[in-house]
């Protein structure tokens, strides 16, 4: 293999590996737009608070990874479970803009919290990921890259199979469609929102683990929440399928962008991708067509 | 001819209820109503007079529309459904098909009738129940695989009703079942609907502006005008009464007049006194 492929393919890997995790942060977008039709914006600060309760358990506590990374999960989802009964719950019948602001609010209440029990500083997460590279052929791969697309993609595999075969599954899909005549059918309505809070948040924390596990984690790290949600639109608001296949696709674009053109093209050429979407799809790629558009 | 008779007993009573939508506007200005076991109620009336307001206070809908009953109570079964919630009632028995049909479109058919099952039923029943709502409407059973959101609105409304009745419901609350449909197909689910209330004693509460229909097939009905129940009686007096000729038949001892003439409205005695 010459090097010029090489050092291709090794870009292209990396990419992947960091689309899964934009892929598992659209996850969590999704699985809450899907079930409430509320974008969630506050999904990047939980994300970032999964990271810091990971970094409490494991540093301060000094837990054993395994220990720590379900607790870090878990809390994720309390924060959920605590935002949707608190904050979204009474807004219940309200417009969808709404709920939205509200979610803009609690991720700068979150930022703040953050900031003030454990400062502004950046840290760097225990390490529980050997650092020893893995290799495909010659091309070389952080195993915490790998690690990351490898949890990324069974999770999203799992949901995809969820939404698919389980009988709860048609519950969810129809509260998405029209929440007043689930409600009028006996679906209990709050319980799905409960749950969809609940998951969404509680994978939103996990991929803050994983992010942080590679890149070290700080009260900002939430932006890149942001490029998520540039999957999320551009794979379609309410398409797990879209979720994996954006993640990735805009994972790897940007590799190859920052790789060959330069890290300062990576931003426009992400959010040039989005602009060009919304003008040609607005509903994304695998997304329903009916759906609201943003 | 099938044909099942309303029971003496109260299955629904509805005491004197106001709903406010909103916290200012007043929509029900004191309904009352009594809906006997196995029979089908008619709830009549024109645009606006409250009847799609009523069905939803009965089943816990109005709470997610910013809708309140703020005075009276609604009994089911002598119990007072104020805290519950739609899906409480659905268990208990009461479930609306709302008006407009409500389809899930982007679910198939049949996932649309399943979505009507969660009321803890075991798969074997599910099974069996699907198996008679494709019975009641055979042109469900050949659009079973096809996006609800594709099919014609007739089948939109049986999809909605057949759904309902998934949920093995005592008491079927139905708003405005012939809807933008072809007269034909009115008659044809007000067939069915009286075949389910004969061969599965389901109580049909039904709301209708289709006055001369609902009252062909209705046992007891309800007029409402403006938030308040002006007439009650069965459907063959209510039939009979000249007023109800005159404004919601549009006949008059002269015979069959147009709609425009009773525009002038002059009422021969005021409805409640």
């Amino acid at each position: 293999m010459n090097d010029d492929l090489l050092f291709f393919t090794e870009v292209t890997l990396a990419g992947l590996g960091s689309g899964a995790l934009l892929a598992l942060t659209a996850l969590a977008f999704v699985l809450i737009y899907k079930a409430t039709r509320v974008i969630n914006l506050a999904v990047s600060e939980i994300l970032m608070l999964g990271g810091y309760l990971f970094f409490t358990f494991a540093a301060s506590l000094s837990l054993p990874w395994w220990g720590a990374l379900p607790l870090a999960i878990l809390g994720g989802g309390a924060v959920g479970a605590i935002v949707e009964r608190g904050l979204i719950r009474p807004m219940l019948g309200e417009s969808a803009i709404s709920v939205f602001m509200v979610t803009v609010g609690l991720g700068s209440v979150l930022v703040g919290l953050v900031e003030a029990f454990w400062g502004t500083d950046p840290k760097s997460l225990p390490n529980f990921i050997a650092n020893t590279p893995v290799f495909f052929g010659e091309a070389y791969v952080s195993r915490k890259i790998l690690v990351a697309f490898i949890a990324a993609t069974v999770v999203i595999g799992i949901f995809l199979i969820l939404f698919r075969f389980w009988r709860g599954g048609v519950a969810l899909r129809a509260t998405a469609s029209d929440q007043a005549a689930a409600y009028s059918c006996g679906i209990n309505v709050p319980g799905v929102f409960s749950i969809a809070w609940i998951i969404g948040c509680a994978t939103a924390a996990g991929a803050g683990v994983l992010l942080g596990a590679i890149g070290g984690i700080s009260p900002v790290m939430g932006v890149f929440g942001l490029s998520a949600l540039v999957v999320v639109i551009v794979g379609g608001l309410d398409s797990l399928l879209g979720a994996l296949v954006g993640g990735l696709a805009l994972g790897v674009i940007q590799a190859w962008v920052s790789s060959f053109l330069g890290g300062e093209y990576v931003s426009p050429i992400t959010f040039g991708i989005l602009i060009l979407t919304l003008v040609i799809r607005p509903y994304g790629l695998f997304g329903t067509h009916e759906i609201e558009r943003l | 001819m099938l044909d099942a008779a309303p029971t003496r007993e109260t299955v629904l009573e509805v005491n004197n209820i106001e709903v406010i939508y909103n916290h200012v506007i007043l929509v029900l200005k004191g309904v009352s109503l009594t809906v006997p076991k196995g029979g089908i109620t008619a709830l009549l009336g024109g645009n606006g007079a409250g009847k799609s307001t009523t069905l939803k206070a009965i089943s816990g809908l109005l709470k997610s529309e910013r809708g309140e009953v703020t005075k009276g109570q609604i009994l089911y079964r002598g119990e007072n459904t104020a805290d519950k919630d739609p899906a409480d009632l659905v268990r208990r028995g009461v479930i609306q098909v709302m008006e407009g049909r409500h389809c899930f479109e982007h679910l198939t058919v049949e996932e649309n009738l399943l979505t009507g099952s969660y009321t803890g039923n075991s798969r074997a029943q599910v099974a069996e129940d699907l198996e008679m709502v494709y019975n009641y409407f055979p042109r469900l059973r050949e659009r079973r695989k096809s996006q609800a959101g594709y099919t014609s609105g007739g089948e939109q409304q049986m999809c909605a009703i057949g759904r309902a009745l998934m949920s093995r419901p005592e008491t079927v609350l139905l708003d405005e079942p012939s809807m933008g449909l072809a007269p034909q197909l009115v008659e044809q689910i007000f067939e069915i609907v009286r075949e389910v209330n004969a061969r599965e004693g389901v109580t049909f509460l039904l709301a209708e502006q289709n006055t001369n229909v609902a009252l062909r097939y209705a046992h007891t009905g309800y007029i409402l005008e403006s938030g308040r129940v002006v007439m009650e009686g069965t459907a063959q007096e209510l039939r009979e009464n000249p007023d109800v000729a005159e404004f919601y038949l549009g006949m008059s001892d002269k015979g069959r007049r147009s709609f425009r003439d009773v525009r002038s409205y002059r009422r021969r005695k005021r409805w409640l006194a």
